[in-house]
């Protein structure tokens, strides 16, 4: 079993359960591959901490207890709180924080036996698309690459997920989606993630980038997989989550081999138009008569509001943004600033060598569209333009039962190439963001390689509380295809 | 109203109340509210900020808000919002505090109540703009640390309500009036305990000045007032300040100032000018407060009977004026002694007299309050009862009474046993009224025979002259007669 880097969630979970291997031989073969810390990919690691959970599992295993995902290995965003674990959320203004308490997502991972292998790095707060901006360790922080090509960036802000999945450093990772943080670096490393109706998992112990539009998802090798993930992350937190919906946990394995015949597929046009690249525009197009063949019908629709998603976007999470890291002010916990003279300096420094300029970038862009006078032209116009495009998707479910469409406008691009260039950054977010100011499940699954042998990402986008049909379509182009099976040159 | 113009001005005072919310724990979080515990060990990880937290409303705090608003008549929402205002401060942990913007939980409603105006009791009538949820912030300690500020989280997140008034008042005491009737009512409903010291109830009274039928002034916030003798003193000294500027050719700017009991002066804080933009928008971490009308309908049916309703009932149930039946419901409390000592003894209005008179008397040189009395209900009741059985005189029963309060041995869980206790000192005492009346026959020969002169008055139509004997007549009986049999027994005797 030299490949068992290589395995996903459900069959490392059949090799644990028929004792072929043991949680701490797992969780020490896989820690072993970390050493050098590859594509930079994790921010922390702690054997110790992860051996012992790892023996925890062999003994309920022992038991006889076979919860699916007891003794696999997960390693955690760092943007998810955790006490066994260091948290920064990538900034330097968190840098040495210890939570208290674990986030409601990983205490639900660890319940249900997984063994955390560390955490792993992102856009700081979550603000990014190629994870770039991470500024820990301060020292030296180290932008995440893609592993295949470690000249490319791997998307954002859950890059450090994606590319640990997809170098197969980890068989699953936790990731957050915004406004696209799970989906578009799923597609860029040729990994399968799902973003969850907004409520689903609970935001409880995330560190809050834009709390309307902040959601936990999976991320991991297939379809399959995600669905058992998914299972144990979801369900209600009512007493620590307001926005929590009060659904109870599914198993969202359930409907994953009900054959696509009748199944109708939306395919907005306004996803098709112009700005897509022809390299990514090829294997979507495969991909939709892949689904065809397997008697999905093709439904040609509409989603009108699409490229305004990006301003309305670009008003609403940083609005949000800006009050969410108003906690950061150096009086309670995180950095400090050294040398000040009275309080607002201290605020000014500690702020301004915490934050990096992303993070300061939106915080400036959210306090002007919330200010007197800006709030109704900006903030309030985006908020109504938010429900119409929520409509549109209303609208459009009327002829189709899900959507599919590409990820990203292009397959990842080259390190440094937009780093200079928010809004160009900001651009290719396009695709992702409706689903995520209409709250709705979205994921993204790899079907082909573009430009230079990338992956490209075809997006699926189901109506509120349909991720088991999404999981459902994604596992059947799986068992028809092979791309989720690719791993990048030096993985295996 | 001309009477009320201060140097020709009309003064206009609205009120911001803050009252804290009596719950066990905070507004959006389970640390508890209890007050005075050493500095930062009530604030768990919700209300230090810590990150990945998230507030989660306590319905207890909505459930008060409702019972105020049905006390005053308000509308309660069927949805409020919940608004973030965004502003630095040390003792705000999350940089932003979650209140009620623009649409609050109550709405709309009246304050009403009596007070004195020259010699007439006048019935004024406050409207309420609004009142909101919202959570407090923690302390700053300046004073204890040395070039450096001490942060105290306990009373973060603890539930406000902030009671919000059109400008309707039109004098200080009116205001204080005002004040005093609000605090009433949140602690008879017992949403707020009312401790002013402590900061439970914290009053911000806008006070502007204007020449009559002129448009409203510019208003001053006098901030924090936490005692009605402040808030008197306050008022006026704003009031004569602003009128002072306005003559002397200044106009008023808009300000916030503080008042400072040691000078009896106000000073400004700070400016419109400095006015910062709190930036409110809807707060994303908590979906809107939906009030379904059955909840409405199930905390009215859980109220208690509200100070305006049981003064009319104890007009009504008992006889009793209307003077009475308001004074007696100025605390729930007290509304419960009288009733007590009504039920118990079967008449109301004495049991109102010795209430308003002989209790309150000795409560107030005792700066007690009624829970406190070392007198039970039972104990007045059994007292009334025996002079109302002529077993006792009005004077003797004071002296029980005295007897009573300063042994303070009222056993509230058996009104037997106190009943028991009233006889005991009515004996030990020998205060028993003289009920054989050969026994008063022989005293009054003996008086008479002792007194001619005062007989021979009477008797020449002096009819004061029965006083010089009644009083030797009482005497020589050690205040055993019962008065009235005394004059029945003299007037018969001297016909």
């Amino acid at each position: 079993m030299s490949d068992l880097h290589t395995l996903g969630v459900a069959q490392l979970s059949a090799l644990l359960q028929n004792k072929d291997i043991g949680a701490v031989e797992l969780a020490t073969r896989m820690l072993a591959r970390l050493g050098g810390n590859p594509h930079n990919a994790f921010l922390s690691v702690d054997s110790e901490v992860t051996l012992a959970q790892a023996k925890a599992a062999d003994a309920r295993i022992a038991t006889g207890d076979t919860s699916p995902l007891l003794g696999v290995p997960i390693a955690h965003k760092d943007i998810f709180v955790t006490a066994d674990f260091p948290t920064t959320a990538g900034s330097r203004i968190l840098e040495g924080y210890r939570s208290p308490f674990n986030a409601t997502v990983v205490q639900r991972m660890g319940e249900a036996g997984m063994v955390t292998l560390g955490k792993l790095s992102c856009d700081e707060f979550a603000m990014g698309s190629a994870n770039e901006n991470v500024a820990v360790p301060s020292a030296k922080p180290q932008a995440v690459t893609n592993p295949w090509d470690v000249s490319r960036i791997p998307g954002g802000s859950s890059g450090g997920s994606a590319a640990a999945v997809a170098a197969c450093l980890t068989p699953a990772a936790t990731g957050t989606d915004t406004g696209g943080s799970i989906r578009q670096p799923a597609a860029f490393c040729g990994i399968t993630g799902i973003k969850p109706t907004y409520g689903r998992a609970s935001r409880y112990g995330m560190v809050a980038f834009a709390s309307s539009l902040d959601q936990a998802g999976p991320m991991a090798r297939n379809a399959e997989d995600c669905a058992l993930l998914l299972s144990a992350m979801c369900g209600p937190d009512l007493d620590r989550d307001s926005t929590s919906l009060d659904v109870k946990a599914e198993d969202f394995s359930r409907d994953l081999n009900k054959p696509l015949k009748g199944l109708r597929v939306g395919v907005p046009h306004e996803f098709f138009a112009d700005g897509l690249a022809s390299d990514v525009r090829g294997p979507i197009n495969t991909a939709l008569e892949n689904l065809k063949s397997q008697g999905a019908t093709l439904v040609s629709i509409a989603l009108p509001r699409t490229s305004l998603s990006i301003p309305v976007y670009y008003i609403i999470a940083p609005a949000e943004a800006s009050s969410n890291l108003s906690r950061f002010d150096g009086v309670k916990f995180g950095h400090r600033a050294k040398d000040f003279t009275d309080l607002a300096d201290m605020y000014e420094k500690t702020r301004t060598e915490g934050f990096g300029d992303e993070v300061k970038r939106r915080i400036m862009i959210g306090s002007y569209v919330l200010s007197h006078g800006y709030y109704d032209a900006y903030y309030l116009q985006a908020q109504k333009i938010r429900r119409m495009i929520a409509d549109d998707f209303q609208e459009a479910f009327k002829q189709c039962d899900v959507i599919a469409g590409p990820v990203a406008p292009t397959v990842a691009w080259k390190l440094g190439d937009k780093s200079d260039d928010p809004l160009a950054n900001y651009l290719a977010d396009i695709f992702t963001l409706p689903a995520s100011l209409a709250g709705l499940p979205g994921m993204s699954i790899p079907v082909g390689f573009g430009e230079g042998h990338m992956p490209v990402g075809m997006q699926l986008i189901g109506n509120y509380l349909q991720e088991a049909k999404l999981l459902n379509v994604a596992h059947q182009f799986q068992l028809a295809t092979e791309f989720h099976l690719k791993t990048p040159g030096g993985a295996a | 109203m001309s009477a009320l113009l201060v140097h020709g001005y009309e003064v206009v005072i609205g009120f911001e109340t803050h009252a804290q919310l009596s719950t066990q724990s905070k507004i959006f979080s389970r640390a508890s509210t209890a007050f005075g515990a050493e500095p930062n060990t009530q604030a768990c990880a919700v209300d230090l900020a810590l990150p990945g937290t998230l507030p989660v409303m306590n319905k207890g705090a909505v459930e008060r808000a409702i019972q105020l608003g049905l006390a005053l008549g308000s509308y309660i929402a069927e949805r409020s919002i919940f608004a973030r205002k965004n502003y630095f401060y040390p003792d705000l942990p999350k940089g932003y505090q979650i209140s009620q913007f623009e649409i609050p939980v109550v709405q709309g409603g009246v304050v009403s109540f009596f007070m004195e105006e020259g010699k007439e009791t006048v019935h004024k009538t406050v409207r309420l703009v609004r009142a909101h949820l919202e959570e407090d912030a923690g302390k700053s300690l300046h004073e204890d640390f040395i070039a450096q500020t001490g942060i105290d989280l306990n009373r973060a997140g603890t539930p406000l309500l902030e009671i919000v008034t059109e400008p309707d008042m039109r004098s200080s005491a009116e205001a204080v009036a005002y004040a005093k009737e609000l605090h009433k009512i949140v602690t008879w409903i017992g949403i707020c305990d009312g401790n002013m010291q402590e900061g439970s109830f914290r009053c911000d009274a806008n006070v502007s000045v204007r020449k009559p039928g002129a448009p409203l002034g510019t208003r001053r916030e006098i901030k924090n007032l936490n005692s009605f003798k402040f808030m008197q003193q306050a008022i006026d000294y704003e009031v004569r300040w602003q009128i002072e500027q306005i003559e002397d050719g200044h106009a008023i700017q808009q300000a916030t100032v503080l008042f400072n009991p040691d000078t009896g002066e106000t000073r400004a804080m700070r400016t419109k000018e400095d006015a910062a933009d709190y930036r409110y928008f809807p707060d994303p971490d908590l979906p809107p407060l939906v009030i379904g009308r059955d909840w409405v309908e199930r905390v009215r049916s859980e109220m208690a009977e509200l100070p305006r309703v049981m003064a009319e009932r104890f007009v009504t149930q008992y006889g009793l004026p209307e003077y009475d039946a308001t004074q007696l419901t100025q605390s729930k409390a007290m509304a419960a002694y009288f009733e007590a000592t009504a039920k118990a003894c079967g008449q109301a209005k004495l049991a109102s007299n010795w209430i308003m008179g002989d209790v309150s008397r000795r409560l107030n040189a005792g700066e007690m309050t009624i829970e406190q009395s070392p007198v039970s209900a039972a104990q007045l009741a059994a007292l009334i009862g025996r002079i109302n059985d002529n077993t006792i005189s009005n004077n003797a029963a004071r002296q029980v009474f005295d007897a009573l309060w300063s042994e303070g041995g009222a056993n509230v869980d058996d009104a037997t046993a106190d009943a028991t206790r009233v006889d005991a000192i009515i004996d030990a005492k020998g205060l028993k009224q003289m009920n054989d009346s050969g026994e008063l026959e022989k005293i009054i020969d003996e008086v008479l025979a002792a007194n001619p002169k005062n007989v021979e008055e009477f008797k020449a139509g002096n009819a004061k002259a029965l006083n010089g004997l009644v009083g030797p007549i009482m005497k020589a009986s050690k205040g055993k007669a019962n008065p009235a049999q005394v004059n029945e027994f003299l007037l018969k005797k001297l016909s």
